[in-house]
């Protein structure tokens, strides 16, 4: 398993848009990918819109990344890439 | 008379029978059901059905209203294939042997609640969303087509809210105005105002009654007023509002097919920056005489390797078959500074505007920049194409960029690819040295364009992006005046054209400046195009020019 943190720049925290495409990015990969809202201690899977928005992440909110599966290297790489150029 | 107040989302004014929207009953019932699994099915078949639907509007609205906007039925597809969603439904028929569209209703209840009890105003609105998809999705269960609202006749149209795919079915000439209880200047019914250019007036409150339906009202986007049956003298009053408001946008779309030239016969180029495919419309809706400045970065952006020569080209040729002949002038990557991107691994810099960027990082890593031009140049057949060259400080760095023009020609020659033979090579003129030198620059390209947002940055030394000398950042200094008539004489002098393609092109309290020091070319974003064009036809330079030249 792969964890990594990663603090939201974006104004808006994860909304609606950026969300869906982040679930297309994590739809790609085998591997579950959850997403925690490290204030909140809400999870989700990464591949549900609604499970992502319920986070209710916001600017400046800590998120917590765990990985795991047979492709869990390449698919955080690829969520840690998106999020650095969404987020 | 009954006066509501609600925000204004739009300017402009309308009048008209107000008509209500109307939904069917909205209460489903719960239908035991005998085979689940047979239910389950009927449910997966009206979802498939509901996202082909969702794909037909995302085509149809990305035409009308760009795809920036049409990108929220992409959003209610994913929220209709969404895991939990459709695990809470299949469960809901399952252990209460339920009927589908009583499974889909208590479902998108309760993930609405979810959302509507956020303590965020963009995910309250995001409860309309989910309520939106799911009675697609129970209109298909239940078979019964919904009389779709075209509103054939003139009207305004009233609502508690409107979703995005109630709003897509209207007709754009009938309805005049949009008037909603909920909803804020954030909501679609907001956005889709906006985009098709008419009034409305959102969140108005209890204030909007039902029995007002059918009534004559006046919408005010301007000051987010609604007059019910309105008196005499209000009537008068809006009528003289809107009438003034038509007259000044109608002699500006009047502009449209006009030549900008001044008074006294000088020609001026209004040209619009674009810095996407979907801009182009409204590079056409305000009549540009071309594209001064195709920001190529947005191949580049929101994606994890390198265009493809092949993408490239398809874009390219894209914009410059819609310009029909027009000239579009593509600026090579400006990436670096405030513009990441991952994939080009560019070292954290502590000064990055003065850093690793644009030109320079094309002229370190020819590769990618020979795949850049290749594909220009391939497209360049289709029309008439100008290349240009951000941050450009030397006279080498020219002689550099056009050895590699000339090998990229050899390289196409040699494998029989077509291209122009007229495509005029230029430079953005944003650094001080490049005007300094622009006398030397001049001998080696075919026009100038100057970039005023680097410009005042790098001549006040004041950063753009640092909000505590947000108030020195000031592009109508004078040194920058300054510097943009040395760079137009040296132009001029050597028989070369010059343009504007920053912010300041657009600022019509300078236009009398702009064509004193002689600038053949403004480009703007396409909205600021025909204010520009009516102070340029009502310029007569030969009466202002000694004058403004002796204030520089």
């Amino acid at each position: 398993m792969i964890e990594f943190t990663y603090k939201i720049k974006d104004e808006n925290g994860i909304h609606a848009r950026p969300a869906g495409l982040l679930v297309g990015e994590a739809k790609k990969f085998q591997s579950n990918i959850k997403i925690t809202n490290i204030v909140n201690e809400k999870s989700a899977d990464a591949k549900g819109l609604f499970g992502l928005m319920g986070l209710c992440v916001k600017k400046d909110n800590e998120i917590k990344v765990s990985v795991e599966g047979e492709d869990e290297n390449e698919a955080a790489e690829t969520i840690k890439d998106f999020l650095e150029e969404n987020f | 008379m009954t006066v509501l107040k609600g925000n204004g989302v739009f300017g402009g004014i309308a009048f008209g029978k107000l008509s209500f929207y109307k939904r069917e009953d909205e209460e489903i019932k719960l239908k035991k059901i005998k085979d689940a699994e047979a239910e389950v099915k009927r449910y997966e078949a009206a979802k498939n059905q509901a996202i082909n639907e969702l794909e037909e509007l995302y085509e149809s609205a990305s035409e009308k209203v760009g795809e920036e906007e049409a990108m929220i039925f992409k959003i209610h597809q994913m929220m209709l294939d969404d895991v939990d969603y459709c695990e809470s439904i299949i469960n809901i028929i399952k252990s209460e042997n339920a009927n589908a569209e009583y499974a889909v209703w208590v479902t998108a209840r309760n993930f609405s609640s979810m959302f509507s009890d956020m303590d965020d105003s963009y995910m309250k609105e995001r409860a309309t969303d989910v309520m939106d998809v799911s009675k697609r999705l129970i209109k298909i269960i239940c078979e019964s087509d919904e009389n779709v609202h075209s509103y054939s006749e003139p009207c305004i149209v009233g609502a508690d809210d409107l979703t995005p795919s109630e709003t897509v079915q209207f007709n754009e000439d009938t309805v005049k105005a949009f008037v909603t209880a909920y909803g804020s200047t954030n909501s679609h019914t907001a956005i889709l105002a906006r985009t098709m250019n008419i009034p409305a007036v959102v969140g108005i409150g209890n204030g909007l009654k039902k029995e007002f339906d059918g009534c004559e009202i006046i919408v005010d986007g301007y000051s987010g007023t609604v007059y019910v049956l309105p008196d005499v003298t209000t009537i008068e009053r809006l009528k003289k509002k809107q009438e003034l408001c038509e007259y000044e946008n109608k002699q500006l779309q009047s502009l449209k097919g006009i030549e900008s030239v001044t008074k006294d016969g000088q020609k001026v180029n209004l040209y619009a920056n674009i810095g996407s495919l979907s801009d182009l419309k409204m590079v056409l809706q305000n009549g540009a005489e071309g594209i001064g400045l195709f920001r190529s970065e947005f191949l580049y952006l929101k994606r994890h390797s390198y265009p493809t020569e092949d993408e490239q080209f398809d874009a390219y040729k894209k914009v410059i078959e819609k310009m029909e002949g027009k000239r579009v002038i593509i600026r090579t990557l400006d990436i670096g500074a405030d513009k990441k991107v991952k994939y080009f691994n560019l070292p954290q810099e502590e000064n990055p505007a003065m850093g690793y960027r644009a030109i320079r990082i094309c002229l370190d890593r020819t590769e990618v920049f020979k795949t850049q031009l290749r594909a220009i140049y391939r497209a360049s057949k289709y029309g008439k194409v100008s290349i240009m060259f951000p941050m450009i400080i030397s006279v080498d760095e020219v002689l550099k960029i056009k050895d590699i023009i000339n090998e990229v020609k050899k390289e196409l020659d040699f494998s029989n690819i077509e291209y122009s033979d007229d495509v005029e090579i230029g430079i953005m003129i944003e650094t001080p040295a490049a005007v300094m030198i622009s006398n030397e620059l001049a001998k080696e390209v075919d026009f100038f364009s100057i970039g005023t947002n680097d410009l005042t940055q790098y001549t006040l030394a004041v950063d753009r992006q640092n909000n505590k000398i947000n108030s020195m950042y000031d592009p109508n200094h004078k040194a920058i005046l300054r510097m943009i008539k040395i760079a137009a004489d040296n132009a001029h002098k050597n028989g070369i054209w010059i343009g504007i393609c920053g912010e300041l092109a657009a600022d019509d309290s300078l236009t009398e400046t702009f064509l004193s020091i002689g600038i053949d070319e403004l480009s703007m974003s396409a909205p600021f195009i025909l204010n520009i064009k009516k102070k340029v036809l009502n310029a007569d330079v030969s009466k202002i020019k000694e004058k403004v030249l002796s204030q520089l």
